[in-house]
């Protein structure tokens, strides 16, 4: 299932961007079919994504009142939301989040997924393990969040036995509502990303390659550090897509686990549409959606996840 | 390679490692569901006050939470429309995929930026363009096609991997047995890949039963499930909180459990004709 979900790209890419430059000699006739049968999700994708993200772009030059948002062209929207220091403030708390998410995310990501490609023996166990991963991917963020309650609270687990073992005097106040507690959750709720591309790429490397690094002496920590890890960078490349896209565009875990403390930009939009200043949030959209691209760019220029094939 | 695998200290260090991580992602939830068997005069945190089926019976009650059963018959059915659109629109587009077409490497870059975009610019976008032309958003209309943002690429990811791996004899040797294009694939292609549908299938449904910030500006009037619990967490002090997440998540398992059952006995099926 889940572990094939993300090989494809660097597998259909290629073959995908020939057609931008087929060699119409060699190449049998299509017909229809194919374009019949591309045109459901062609038109889904169209409604649902290109058209609100124009929408969005339009939107974001409009003027609004407190009641309404008026068809207009101006640059207000973008000049109050550059000019404030606190859009710079929540944007470096935003990208302070990411990164470490990300770092943590890509430690125990990896570490996850060398121990299942490597150290697990039975193919049979190798796929419940998996499985035992990537089953919290399917039951709802909101519920996960929520269940750091009773661990994380005031009176919760951890704090009893902190005070119970005698470390500390009174209940820790920052565990739940904190920074702490946001990054903690994020990491929770995230890590499957970096798991599972990890592990695909990791599946795939050569095991000869491995032997021959040994049989020239090298040790298991030089194995991993020049063969392994380097072969394993699309998947952390494609994770790290995930992972910083997923948190750059957090609101639901930043608002409720820091216990509205703490600001990111998703949050600042949620906010923004929660007072009716569309035109506003619209702005907020456009600057965000260029940021994450950017940053998937970079991640790009640096790994090439096609080189895989 | 696997013969001599070191085995030593490095393995128990990881299976530790490994062995905490799934205690990370499962423990907090475990303590939800043990907290949801909280005694009647109960809090939300521990310990036990006597154990009880209290809050479970709360959650059917009008005045303890919000609408239970009308939002959680909206989610599941937009999750059946959402599971269904999903396979078909992917293993359509997985079937163009096989062959080049003009315009297949927009498409798959659309598909893939479809991933990239952030859940709440898809919410926002959708909700004004539904605003502007003067529609009213609705759990069916737009929260249907903000879901489809989000499951269709994996469906489509899915899908390629599929495609990959299927071995094209079967589909000559049905064609040279005089099959017809529409015979070769009900009769051939398509249970083949049954399993790998069921896997789309099951991701197409949980995603969209527990997507939250694609729903938030699409809803319309009536709330989802992920809607009706968020807005639970802001003023409800009880473990009926509990009990719902408990109830959900039990029925998110049983979903996932039928799906992997079912793939399960398809495969074993196909084994057994197989070798017969």
């Amino acid at each position: 299932m889940s572990v094939t979900s993300t090989t494809p790209i660097t597998e259909a890419a290629p073959d995908a961007g020939a057609a931008d430059r087929p060699k119409k000699a060699d190449r049998p006739r299509t017909g229809i079919a194919p374009y019949l049968q591309a045109a459901p999700l062609a038109l889904i994708l169209g409604v649902f994504l290109l058209v609100p993200i124009a929408t969005i772009v339009v939107v974001s030059f409009w003027d609004y009142d407190f009641a309404r948002i008026i068809p207009d062209f101006v640059l207000t929207n973008y000049q109050e939301l550059l000019g404030s220091n606190v859009t710079w403030r929540t944007y470096l708390n935003t990208l302070r989040y990411a990164a470490i998410v990300w770092a943590l995310t890509a430690v125990i990501g990896f570490t996850v997924a060398y121990f299942l490609a490597f150290y697990v023996r039975s193919t049979t166990m190798q796929m419940v393990l998996f499985l035992v991963c990537t089953v919290p991917f399917l039951t709802s963020n909101i519920i996960r969040m929520i269940s750091w309650i009773p661990f994380l609270g005031r009176n919760g687990l951890l704090n009893s036995a902190l005070v119970d073992i005698g470390i500390v005097d009174a209940p820790l106040e920052f565990l739940l509502f904190s920074d702490f507690a946001v990054i903690l959750a994020m990491v929770h709720l995230y890590t499957l990303f970096m798991v599972v591309p990890i592990f695909n790429t990791l599946m795939r490397i050569d095991r000869s390659l491995i032997e021959a690094a040994e049989d020239c002496g090298a040790s298991g920590w030089q194995t991993l550090s020049n063969v392994i890890i380097p072969l394993a960078k699309p998947g952390i490349a494609i994770g790290s897509i995930f992972v910083v896209t997923l948190v750059m565009g957090d609101f639901v875990t930043v608002r409720f686990m820091s216990g509205g403390q703490s600001a990111s930009v998703g949050l600042m939009m949620a906010n923004q549409i929660s007072l009716l200043q569309y035109p506003a949030a619209a702005a907020q959209a456009v600057i965000l959606l260029v940021t994450v691209l950017l940053i998937v760019a970079a991640i790009l220029r640096l790994v090439d996840i096609r080189k895989e094939l | 390679m696997r013969k001599h695998e070191p085995r030593g200290g490095t393995f128990i260090a990881l299976s530790i490692f490994f062995g905490l991580f799934v205690l990370f992602l499962y423990g907090p939830l475990s303590t939800i569901v043990i907290l949801s068997f909280q005694g009647e005069n109960g809090g939300l945190t521990f310990p036990m006050n006597g154990v009880s089926f209290h809050w479970f019976g709360n959650l059917f009650e009008k005045q303890a939470v919000g609408d239970f059963g009308g939002s959680f018959t909206r989610s599941a059915l937009l999750g059946l429309m959402v599971m269904v659109t999903t396979v078909v629109v992917t293993l359509a587009a997985g079937l163009a995929f096989r062959r080049r077409f003009r315009g297949g490497a927009f498409l798959f870059y659309l598909t893939v930026a479809s991933l990239i975009v952030p859940s709440i610019l898809v919410s926002l976008g959708i909700g004004l363009l539904f605003r502007i032309l003067g529609l009213p958003p609705a759990w069916y209309s737009s929260a249907f096609g903000a879901h489809l943002t989000w499951t269709l690429p994996f469906g489509l990811l899915i899908m390629f991997a599929v495609f990959n791996r299927f071995d094209k004899s079967y589909e000559e040797a049905a064609r040279d047995l005089g099959a017809g294009p529409w015979q070769t694939f009900r009769n051939v292609v398509v249970p083949i890949i049954l399993p790998s549908l069921i896997g789309v299938g099951l991701f197409g449904f949980s995603l969209s039963y527990d997507e939250f910030a694609r729903t938030l500006m699409t809803a319309g009037t009536f709330n989802t499930l992920p809607l009706e619990i968020y807005g639970m967490t802001t003023n409800v002090t009880t473990p009926v909180l509990y009990a719902l997440g408990t109830v959900t998540t039990a029925f998110s398992f049983l979903i996932i459990i039928l799906s992997l059952v079912g793939i399960v006995v398809l495969r074993r099926r196909r084994a057994r004709r197989l070798a017969a």
